[in-house]
């Protein structure tokens, strides 16, 4: 068993449009270690959904992977058949997603689709399974959860929901978790306790999370490390002090300086100008060159390598060309 | 929940009590009600003493109350054409009506819903476009055009079902059916298929569009991501999802299917009380029109109350809210 739970290469989602190819996820590569907290940062549109949807095989079609491979704990699942992912699916690799308001089904109880996720990949009794959900809802924060168990999903609030989310999605056990924003549909109030929960319950299982999310907030408090992704590529990726740190790609930079901070004194915000582009004219050369403050030459026709950095790994032609940071 | 029921039986009555005084209005002044039933030679004494005894002098609204009592009692008068009561007419022609609505009913729902979910979780396949195709000519063809289609075909061509009638009936005293004789049920496919054509349409197209709308919401994404068999994340989370618009469609159309029978047991001579009701129409006898239009609202009111309770039964949002 390795330590690496998780191999992400040169990972490419296509979907076909009338207008064409759009490109929304552009050779991602990454690696994730058993109980690592990986973040996921970048703007609406960056490709954060896909990459995590495509990791689990859940692109919708006409939208497929058309390049470069997944490999879970050492063997790959990205070319797996349909029931075989399935199997991988909630046993394995487990999704909270966005809202909880929507991801239950409104006419089953919490105990009917716990103890049925259980039961599909657990081989166990109807009996022994609702044992486990109570277990389970007990451990995320639920109280008398032997008694909420047969409550409907709209008989809880929100934040309890999304609780109930996280129980549903570590239900069978799994090593990995994509969690997809899962506190950005949440009252403020309830989503440190969220991501709380979600952090502890994965420390507690040896759980491996990929923390998507737009805010860095979340990503200091919870992750061990941190991907930013722009317009469906890495542009960076390291430890989370050091990103925060000493963030070395100037789309990273100016991502850090947008997040209010409490020694900030200033109360204005710095935006990086401009928008990102739409995949569908994603500039020749690096994607970010029309808004970044020290673009080159070299920056508008070439695509910048990939390089590491002490523990980071950039894209920017910075980096290769030794310039100013 | 009790509640809700009485708030919902007190809105029936208010509607049936409309549909009465429309009916009444019909009863009492398309035509002369003594003229009806007098013959020609009666003297006006005579009429008017008949006027008296019927009551046709008193206030209209007393009238009306008459008219309506008599009615939840069960007697709509007498009929012009047969001189029988209107009630005992009506309970002969019903079951022949009921039968036909119900087994076209049950025809609809069950090949409108499988039919639906089929296109909607295979959209593109050559079956799906066939269903689609097929369910465009069963919502633009009338019934009757359907109807006489299937009698040239099965009837004449093929010989194979009967082209009008209901067969050997069995009599059960208060109901006579049609169902347990091989010769009623061969019968009654054709008027079936004609009269559930059109609904089984309807039923399919709502459960596609219901399907494919539940198919993308997020709980059915997050049942999927949870590994669940794909069995049960179509059948089981997603179908009955949809199933509340198509209990309310459903069930509302099965007034129409009894209202609508009218064409198809004209089409296929079948002894129901749509049948009765077209004579009746020919023939001005109004006590039967007006007795028919009530029993039509009658079980209008009766199919919404039920569908409203349905809901109810099937969504545990509306039953919690309720208690
Ligand atoms: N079904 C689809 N068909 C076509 N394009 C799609 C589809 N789904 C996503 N995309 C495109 O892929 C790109 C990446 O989308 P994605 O949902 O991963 O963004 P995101 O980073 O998660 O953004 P957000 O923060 O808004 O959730 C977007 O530009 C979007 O237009
Ligand atoms: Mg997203």
């Amino acid at each position: 068993m390795s330590d690496v739970l998780l191999s992400v290469r040169d990972m490419v989602v296509d979907f076909p449009t009338r207008h064409g190819l759009l490109r929304a996820v552009d050779h991602v590569s990454f690696d994730l270690s058993r109980g690592e907290v990986l973040g996921l940062v970048g703007e609406s549109g960056a490709g954060k959904s896909i990459t995590g949807a495509a990791i689990i095989g859940l692109i919708e079609p006409p939208g497929h992977i058309s390049g470069g491979t997944v490999h879970l704990d050492g063997s790959r699942i990205d070319n797996l058949g349909m029931e075989e992912m399935r199997r991988i699916r909630g046993k394995r690799v487990g999704m909270v997603f966005q809202d909880p308001l929507t991801s239950l089904n409104p006419l089953y109880t919490i105990a009917k689709q716990l103890i049925q996720t259980i039961r599909t990949h657990l081989d166990l009794t109807e009996k022994q399974a609702r044992a486990r959900a109570i277990g389970l809802l007990e451990e995320v924060g639920i109280p008398a959860a032997d008694k909420r168990i047969d409550d409907y999903p709209h008989q809880f609030s929100g934040g309890m929901r999304q609780r109930v989310v996280i129980a549903l999605a570590l239900c069978a056990g799994p090593e990995l978790i994509i969690a997809d924003e899962p506190t950005t549909a949440l009252d403020v109030s309830v989503q440190s306790q969220i991501i709380d929960v979600l952090k502890r319950m994965c420390a507690e299982h040896g759980t491996a999370v990929i923390l998507i999310t737009h805010d860095m907030g979340v990503i200091a408090e919870a992750a061990d490390r941190v991907a930013v992704l722009y317009s469906g590529r890495i542009a960076e990726i390291g430890p989370v002090r050091e990103v925060i740190k000493q963030a070395k790609h100037p789309y990273t930079k100016g991502l850090m300086r947008s997040i209010p901070t409490l020694t900030q004194t200033n109360d204005r915000l710095t935006q990086i100008p401009g928008t990102m582009p739409r995949i569908t004219d994603r500039p020749e050369g690096c994607a970010f060159a029309p808004r970044c403050g020290h673009v080159m030459d070299i920056c508008r026709s070439q695509q910048p390598a990939t390089r590491s950095v002490g523990n980071c790994e950039v894209a920017c032609h910075l980096e290769t060309e030794g310039g100013a940071s | 929940m009790i509640a809700f029921v009485i708030r919902r039986i007190i809105q029936s009555i208010i509607v049936i009590m409309v549909v009465g005084l429309v009916a009444f209005v019909m009863f009492r002044f398309v035509g002369d009600p003594v003229n009806q039933m007098v013959g020609l030679e009666t003297s006006i004494a005579d009429r008017e003493l008949l006027r008296e005894q019927l009551g046709l002098n008193q206030p209209l609204i007393v009238q009306y109350w008459h008219f309506i009592s008599n009615a939840a009692q069960g007697d709509f008068g007498t009929s012009y054409q047969y001189r029988r009561p209107v009630s005992e007419i009506l309970g002969e022609r019903l079951p022949a009506t009921l039968e036909l609505a119900l087994v076209s009913a049950i025809f609809a729902i069950a090949a409108g819903i499988p039919m639906g979910v089929y296109t909607a979780l295979y959209r593109d396949s050559v079956l799906s476009n066939i269903f689609l195709t097929v369910s465009l000519i069963g919502i633009s063809l009338p019934s009757f055009l359907v109807g006489i289609l299937l009698i040239f075909i099965f009837s004449v061509h093929l010989q194979w079902l009967p082209s009008f009638g209901r067969g050997e009936v069995v009599d059960l005293g208060w109901w006579s059916t049609g169902l347990l004789t091989a010769t009623g049920l061969k019968a009654i496919i054709l008027p079936a298929i004609t009269l559930g054509l059109f609904q089984m349409t309807l039923i399919m197209r709502l459960v596609r569009s219901e399907m494919m709308e539940v198919l993308r919401t997020d709980f059915v994404k997050f049942a999927k991501a949870r590994g669940l068999k794909t069995r049960v994340v179509h059948f089981g989370h997603a179908l009955k999802n949809t199933m509340i618009p198509v209990i309310t469609i459903t069930g509302l159309q099965f007034g129409s299917i009894i209202a609508f029978a009218i064409i198809t047991e004209t089409v296929f001579q079948w002894p129901g009380s749509g049948l009765l009701f077209l004579q009746a129409v020919q023939n001005v006898d109004v006590p039967i029109m007006a007795a028919y239009l009530l029993m039509i609202a009658f079980l209008f009111v009766l199919i919404n109350l039920i569908v409203d309770v349905l809901y109810v039964v099937v969504d545990p949002r509306i039953r919690l809210e309720g208690s």
